[in-house]
């Protein structure tokens, strides 16, 4: 959509801390912990999705005409306010929720213990990676949306409703987000201050990538994702600045991201 | 002629009045209220830099890079040289971090749009990563700066603010100045063309890179001596100031106060500083919301800033 959503890490952090508390509150009522899965996804779609709704109909929408530098500041404002509504709503207090993860052990990998849960972790990832490209390269209402993406104008003169698809694409990717908190809940403790650390991991991310490509966001998230365990097992000291340390220079070798895809010039 | 040249003089003239009636207030001001015009006037000067950026549609993500850098150069100047003058603390920091400008400018100068914010993000979380893991520098804590002296001065504890107060407000007069001029030569008037059609500029033979990279340096520099001069009225510092959220504050202050006018930056620097401090007083817990909301409010009802209300004003009359 040319945005750049910095709100997309108060998704995130919405997701994480719904799952966890419902979750919690779940497990607390001594209800089935297998089922504790689904609670995750439930929890974390439920909250999320009005609230998406809601800011892409009432927010972003009267504003897309404007420069996309503009977007950015707005969902900059959007963040900062989220930030404090999820302090309001689950307080400043960590919480933790370990049994989705304790409860698929662990196996032997060459002589080392790994979790399931975060294999699992790595299978749900690459499902929803694929899905995602078959939905945009492979099915109508995908193509559709890249048209839209392309050229909103002409799009609209072709008879597609291009509301609705902005509508569902930021709907869809913030729920992504949320998704992303809901399944990280179980590894990490809650705390405020989510969403600040992921959404700037996940800008380095895509701009390493090229924005706007599923490939290159792939690539990215696992050239971040090496290089920083590589750091945190060699150097720990440059751990925090390596990672923009790639991103600066992946840009200045490539201006636009690794994946990243022509631009028309005006002139 | 001189209907055009109006507007040019006016703004000299409110500067150098508003600086008169300040020095001449300052001393019945209090000491909080001198201590919040200070930093509106170190903000001020960075967002200043961040204007010459804008007027060429380039938002840049990371000026927190360069106050950090000037408040650092500041701070080490006192630890490793004892110095302590405010001026010399500003021109080292301003020199230093126009410096690093116009090297990492080399680089910059290619980019536009989301690729220089991200660009220029990246670099300033490079510094911030650097600084907290440094422990000769106090790492995430920062360290202390000597008190401010003024010429080999040291002004008594009561004259201490006034004194500060006082460099700051003729630090930024000249600076104000001297953008304004700026802004009014060839390469200054080059910055909406950038951002209109870039590729026109360079059919006419103008090198949109260089005007970029000249900005770039000069946005660097201001933001150095912005940095100095908030460690210098603090006496602290920490690594905090290179975050990306420090970056996010001063494009808040430019979208506030709009890019018309050079005075805007500092108007908009000091309002921020009183929604700030009255959106912490009210409700400690929630002021980044209040923050989000003006800033949203800002950005739907006042796209050119608040100097925009003043230029209606102005038109009408």
């Amino acid at each position: 959509m040319k945005i750049v959503n910095v709100t997309h890490g108060s998704f995130y952090a919405i997701g994480a801390y719904a799952a966890a508390s419902m979750t919690a509150a779940w497990l607390a009522r001594g209800y089935p912990p297998m089922l504790s899965y689904a609670v995750l996804v439930i929890a974390a779609i439920l909250v999320a999705a009005p609230f998406a709704i809601l800011i892409e109909r009432a927010i972003l929408r009267p504003l897309y005409a404007r420069d996309e530098v503009v977007i950015l500041l707005v969902t900059y404002a959007l963040f900062l306010i989220l930030e404090d509504v999820v302090k309001l709503v689950w307080g400043v207090n960590p919480y933790f929720i370990a049994e989705p993860y304790a409860l698929l052990g662990s196996f032997q990998v060459a002589g080392m213990a790994y979790p399931t849960y975060n294999l699992i972790l790595v299978a749900v990832a690459l499902f929803f990676g694929l899905g995602l490209a078959w939905l945009l390269h492979s099915t109508r209402a995908g193509k559709l949306l890249l048209a839209v993406i392309h050229d909103p104008e002409v799009s609209r003169a072709m008879g597609i409703n291009v509301g609705r698809y902005y509508l569902a694409t930021f709907a869809l990717g913030s729920l992504l987000a949320a998704l992303a908190g809901a399944f990280t809940a179980p590894t990490v403790s809650v705390v405020p201050g989510l969403g600040v650390e992921v959404i700037v991991l996940s800008f380095a991310v895509v701009v390493i990538g090229g924005l706007g490509s599923l490939p290159g966001a792939a690539v990215g998230a696992v050239m971040v994702g090496l290089v920083r365990s590589l750091s945190v097992h060699y150097m720990p000291q440059v751990e925090l600045f390596v990672i923009y340390f790639v991103m600066a220079a992946v840009l200045a070798v490539r201006p636009r991201g690794l994946f990243s895809l022509a631009e028309p010039r005006r002139i | 002629m001189s209907q055009a040249r109006k507007p040019r003089e006016r703004t000299v003239t409110i500067l150098l009045a508003a600086f008169v009636l300040l020095a001449a207030a300052g001393p019945w001001l209090p000491q909080w209220a001198m201590f919040i015009m200070t930093i509106a006037f170190a903000r001020g000067l960075v967002v200043l830099g961040l204007l010459l950026l804008l007027r060429a549609g380039l938002v840049s993500f990371g000026q927190a890079l360069f106050y950090c850098l000037g408040a650092y150069s500041a701070g080490a100047l006192g630890r490793f040289f004892g110095l302590s003058d405010i001026f010399v603390e500003m021109a080292v920091g301003g020199g230093v971090a126009a410096a690093t400008a116009f090297v990492l400018g080399f680089l910059l100068a290619r980019y536009r749009g989301i690729f220089f914010g991200l660009l220029s993000l990246a670099l300033s979380m490079i510094l911030y990563g650097l600084l907290v893991k440094s422990e000769a520098l106090g790492s995430t804590d920062g360290f202390n700066i000597l008190p401010s002296t003024l010429f080999g001065i040291r002004p008594g504890a009561e004259w201490v603010r006034y004194a500060v107060l006082l460099s700051a407000a003729a630090v930024a007069l000249v600076t104000a100045l001297l953008v304004h001029r700026y802004l009014n030569t060839p390469l200054g008037r080059l910055a909406p063309a950038i951002k209109d059609n870039e590729i026109r500029v360079e059919y006419m033979g103008a090198s949109a890179r260089r005007a970029v990279h000249v900005k770039y340096v000069i946005a660097g520099g201001l933001a150095g001596v912005g940095g100095a001069l908030a460690a210098t009225a603090v006496g602290h510092i920490d690594p905090e100031m290179a975050y990306w959220t420090t970056s996010g504050e001063f494009i808040f202050i430019a979208i506030l106060a709009g890019t018309g006018n050079v005075i805007a930056p500092f108007v908009g620097a000091l309002i921020y500083g009183a929604i700030h401090t009255l959106a912490y007083d009210l409700s400690p817990n929630t002021w980044q919301m209040s923050l989000g909301a003006a800033l949203l409010v800002l950005i739907v009802f006042l796209p050119e800033g608040l100097w925009s209300l003043f230029n209606r004003y102005v038109r009408h009359s």
